[in-house]
């Protein structure tokens, strides 16, 4: 009976391990990258770190300002949600509550792919097709540009907002729906005015999961933006926080190399921002 | 009958145009990546550069070796976020009674699935290969992708967990079986199928990773066998596309590669669906 007891004991706290383990790796990596990238910024500067505009790494005297970068990412965020957000939206009302059964199981299929799609063939398509494309149909001299990492974001981040809202629609209660057709509404004019209203919390966390992959995505965005560390233009050659870690990491080292890592910090904290909102919204949907 | 007002009609018709043509735009953008992708790279998809290694001497390019790096990486990535997924979801479901510490886990699990994979490679990088010593190696990338992916086994395996009766739980304990051996025999066979769409759902997320195995797995293309490739450097086949569309202009391979990317998320897509229904038609028996 003792033995019982005592294998109980042990099963459960490995079990409990097992349970922790995750906030452990939240912990290690929360603990490495403030560890590894607080030094570069305190000897550079916070100031010059996050508000210079001028990064020039490998020169004789290097500066590393990180506003370009900085920018870039949330232009390129923005951009990517104004174009992303209302196709996706509409999509996911349509695949909710309009489409027939047969139509939504083949276009939730491509939704679904679409998310599958790894980001290096987004990249490849993007550098072949739409690179090329933009430098024709504008007229400059390189198409990888802002414009162009723009788009390969806003379809990249579709599956997540149209996923999202779609399971925010749903919850949306039948009476709700059936009072508003009853009252003389048509089935059109209760989706947009009765269950969108209603589940505009989840949608809205579908918003902001987006912009959390946006913010994120690093190999497709290096392939098609053409890395130069220029203020955001859109027809320019432009860097990302994500693209300025994975371009220079390679062969980085010295003060160089923990710049990197204090850039990786900065979106981590973005990306913590972006997550505590998500969770904000989530919850207000589960109440609601 | 009664009558709808002009700008209402006109409201309804423009807001039905506009779903439809977002559905539309959204399905021809899949349809043309997927046609696109097929057309350019199957007619480079040849025997030789499946088979084969890349040669210096007579400047073929194969992928096999990328191909098995994939295959490792995948396989040693599962065998371990498996236990360790499955167990935390044991861990929450059966045995967690403070409400606080599920809240925290459960907080530390989303989170771990909004880091961007590039801050995966980084901290793999320093962790792995650099604290750890492991170098630039197969095993560190996959370790890496198992932080990634323990959220999704998790969850997955939550769910499922979550459908197995407490009665069953309640009928063990009545029978006189401890915590432990309900878990081993009732509770653990009923969350199979959500252990399996877990590995699914990660096998291809790990397929299409590229951006957190840069720096930690690296990108030699020599062919190993299982255990060597572990502890080598090795492109897998997303890392390989982005080094020989990027920096080699090889478009040609690059394409071929996106093509196979292609076929095998289409066919893990596919896998996980009828999996989904295999599962939910057992379960209403």
């Amino acid at each position: 009976m003792k033995d019982k007891q005592f294998l109980e004991n042990i099963v459960h706290g490995m079990f409990l391990i097992l349970g922790l383990i995750t906030v452990g790796f939240v912990l290690l990596i929360t603990v490495y990258l403030v560890l590894s990238g607080i030094p570069a910024i305190r000897e550079i500067g916070l100031f010059d770190f996050l508000l210079g505009d001028e990064w020039q790494s490998t020169a004789a005297e290097p500066s590393f300002g990180i506003l370009p970068f900085i920018l870039t990412s949330i232009y390129g965020t923005a951009g990517a949600i104004l174009l992303g957000v209302p196709v996706g939206f509409l999509t996911a009302v349509y695949l909710a509550k309009e489409a027939p059964s047969g139509i939504r199981n083949v276009v939730s299929s491509a939704v679904s792919l679409l998310a599958g799609i790894p980001s290096v063939v987004y990249g490849l398509v993007g550098m072949l097709v739409l690179v090329p494309g933009i430098r024709r149909l504008f007229h400059i001299p390189d198409g990888a540009s802002l414009l162009a990492a723009i788009i390969v974001l806003a379809i990249m981040i579709l599956p997540s907002i149209i996923n999202v809202s779609i399971t925010a629609l749903e919850a949306v209660p039948r009476e709700y729906e059936d009072a508003s057709l009853a009252l003389g509404a048509t089935p059109v004019e209760t989706y947009f005015r009765v269950s969108v209203p209603a589940a505009r919390s989840g949608i809205a966390a579908a918003v902001v999961l987006g912009v959390g992959r946006a913010i994120g995505e690093a190999m497709a965005v290096m392939m098609v933006s053409g890395n130069a560390p220029n203020m955001p233009s859109l027809f320019q050659s432009v860097r990302f926080l994500t693209t300025a870690v994975a371009s220079e990491m390679s062969y980085a080292s010295g003060l160089q190399e923990r710049a990197l890592f204090s850039i990786a910090l900065v979106l981590f904290f973005f990306i913590m921002l972006i997550n505590a909102t998500l969770n904000f919204f989530l919850k207000r949907s589960k109440e609601e | 009958m009664e009558q709808i007002g002009m700008r209402r009609k006109i409201y309804i018709f423009v807001m039905k145009a506009l779903m439809m043509v977002s559905a539309a735009l959204t399905c021809a953008l899949v349809g043309f990546l997927m046609i696109y992708v097929l057309w350019k790279g199957l007619p480079n998809v040849t025997v030789r550069l499946l088979f084969t290694k890349p040669s210096y001497l007579s400047g073929q390019i194969g992928i096999l070796p990328d191909i098995l790096n994939t295959l490792y990486i995948m396989i040693a990535a599962l065998v371990i976020v498996i236990p360790l997924g499955a167990g935390a979801a044991v861990y929450l479901t059966e045995y967690a009674g403070n409400k606080k510490l599920v809240a925290v886990i459960e907080y530390a699990a989303e989170t771990l699935s909004g880091i961007p994979s590039i801050i995966y490679g980084l901290v793999g990088m320093l962790f792995f290969c650099q604290f750890l010593n492991m170098q630039t190696s197969l095993l560190a990338g996959a370790l890496t992708l198992v932080i990634m992916n323990l959220p999704t086994v998790m969850r997955t395996t939550q769910e499922s967990l979550k459908t197995v009766p407490q009665s069953y739980r309640e009928g063990a304990f009545g029978l006189g079986a401890g915590k432990w051996r309900t878990i081993r025999t009732v509770v653990l066979p009923g969350c199979i199928d959500g252990v399996i769409t877990g590995c699914i759902l990660s096998a291809g997320r790990i397929l299409g990773e590229s951006a957190a195995l840069l720096f930690t797995a690296g990108f030699a293309h020599a062919l190993n066998g299982f255990f060597t490739g572990l502890r080598s450097s090795g492109a897998t086949l997303t890392v390989a596309l982005y080094v020989y569309a990027k920096e080699q202009g090889e478009f040609g391979v690059a394409f071929a590669i996106a093509a196979i990317l292609m076929i095998l998320t289409l066919l893990i897509n596919l896998l996980a669906t009828s999996v989904a229904k295999y599962f939910k038609r057992r379960r209403s028996l």
